[in-house]
């Protein structure tokens, strides 16, 4: 039945993706909040997450684009970028800001930039294997399958 | 007011990320909490009634707008008032000072951390916050419930005056259960907090 095939692949799928490190404990932690009466909740906090992340890369282009570079600010952003991360577990973009935080300390413009792309690869590529996760959630349970318990 | 089967305690969430309010609501829910959510210590103040000298015991007086908080767990990096300046606050304040406060930091800094528990801090969690840490609340609501009992039992002779507003046979099942998880947590390693766990 396709739905079991969907499922399998779902749970390749995420296998996969906490074996490589692009997502950790505390992604499960919030799959374990999530229940029939906050049936949405994983999606509405991951969104808020894309919504954070971008405006926050869009903030550090900004501020180390500027002449006289402003470290404290960068290190503002990037701590804010690191909290949002480490709530989802997107533990790539998280270590991405470790390295760049030491980058802010050291006031050393390239290397902030170089964490900067560094920070937009995983992010988006984090953000990409999330929405395929979601879309197979969402064709299991189209095809009245359940989504299984990876915990 | 209505008794309830358990007494819900009402915790007040301070943060000022939309993202963490949402995952620290959903943890206090998931906890059996009554939760209030506001993104600034300023908020919380308005919410804790600290404008006036009101105290915060009012579940015996209906009449009264103002919503009883059992808990404050606030951030400690916001924009403005910091979790620290609104812990001071509430600390420096007569009628909320025994509001147990607890704050939260993706940081993991002592003098930090050594300076909120000075200031009266009952703990200290990193982010993010775990859902095991939740279990950690309710000794010190209840911690709290107790002094005051002792106090209003000092003041009255009628032993029978409790402040909770759930029957008093589910208030001290209640607190077995908390002192039961007192005892576990004296167990496992105790994260920052400065109080020892007095077992009545």
């Amino acid at each position: 039945m396709e739905s079991s095939d969907l499922q399998r692949r779902y749970i390749d799928f995420t296998s996969t993706l906490f074996r490589e490190g692009f997502l950790d404990s505390q992604y499960t932690q919030l799959q374990q909040l999530q229940d029939e009466s906050n049936p949405e909740f994983v999606t509405e906090v991951v969104t808020l997450f894309f919504q954070d992340s971008e405006k926050l890369q869009d903030d550090l282009t900004r501020t180390l684009d500027q002449e006289v570079v402003d470290f404290k600010k960068v290190a503002a952003h990037v701590h804010q970028l690191k909290g949002s991360s480490a709530s989802i577990g997107a533990q790539r973009v998280k270590n991405v800001c470790m390295a760049f935080r030491i980058c802010c300390e050291e006031m050393n413009r390239e290397g902030c930039l170089g964490c900067l792309q560094q920070a937009r690869q995983e992010y988006f590529l984090v953000k990409s294997k999330l929405e395929t996760v979601f879309r197979l959630e969402q064709q299991i349970v189209a095809g009245g399958g359940s989504i299984p318990t990876m915990w | 007011m209505a008794v309830d089967a358990e007494a819900q305690f009402h915790v007040l969430a301070v943060d000022d990320s939309l993202m963490d309010r949402k995952l620290i609501e959903r943890l206090l829910k998931t906890s059996s909490f009554q939760v209030t959510t506001v993104d600034s210590g300023s908020k919380a103040l308005e919410v804790l009634g600290l404008k006036e000298d009101q105290t915060s015991t009012s579940a015996l007086s209906p009449e009264h707008n103002e919503i009883e908080v059992n808990l404050v767990i606030t951030d400690y990096c916001m924009p403005g008032m910091t979790g620290y300046d609104l812990l001071k606050k509430i600390k420096e304040s007569s009628s909320l000072k025994d509001i147990p406060v607890v704050i939260m930091s993706s940081e993991n800094v002592p003098s930090r951390i050594n300076r909120c528990l000075e200031e009266g801090a009952e703990e200290f969690f990193l982010k993010p916050v775990q859902l095991s840490d939740m279990r950690r609340l309710r000794p010190h609501i209840l911690k709290g419930k107790y002094k005051e009992q002792q106090l209003h039992q000092e003041e009255n002779s009628n032993t029978n005056h409790i402040i909770v507003g759930s029957s008093n046979n589910n208030t001290m099942s209640n607190k077995r259960k908390a002192m039961d998880e007192e005892v576990l947590s004296e167990r496992t390693r105790l994260r920052f907090s400065s109080s020892s766990l007095n077992v009545i």
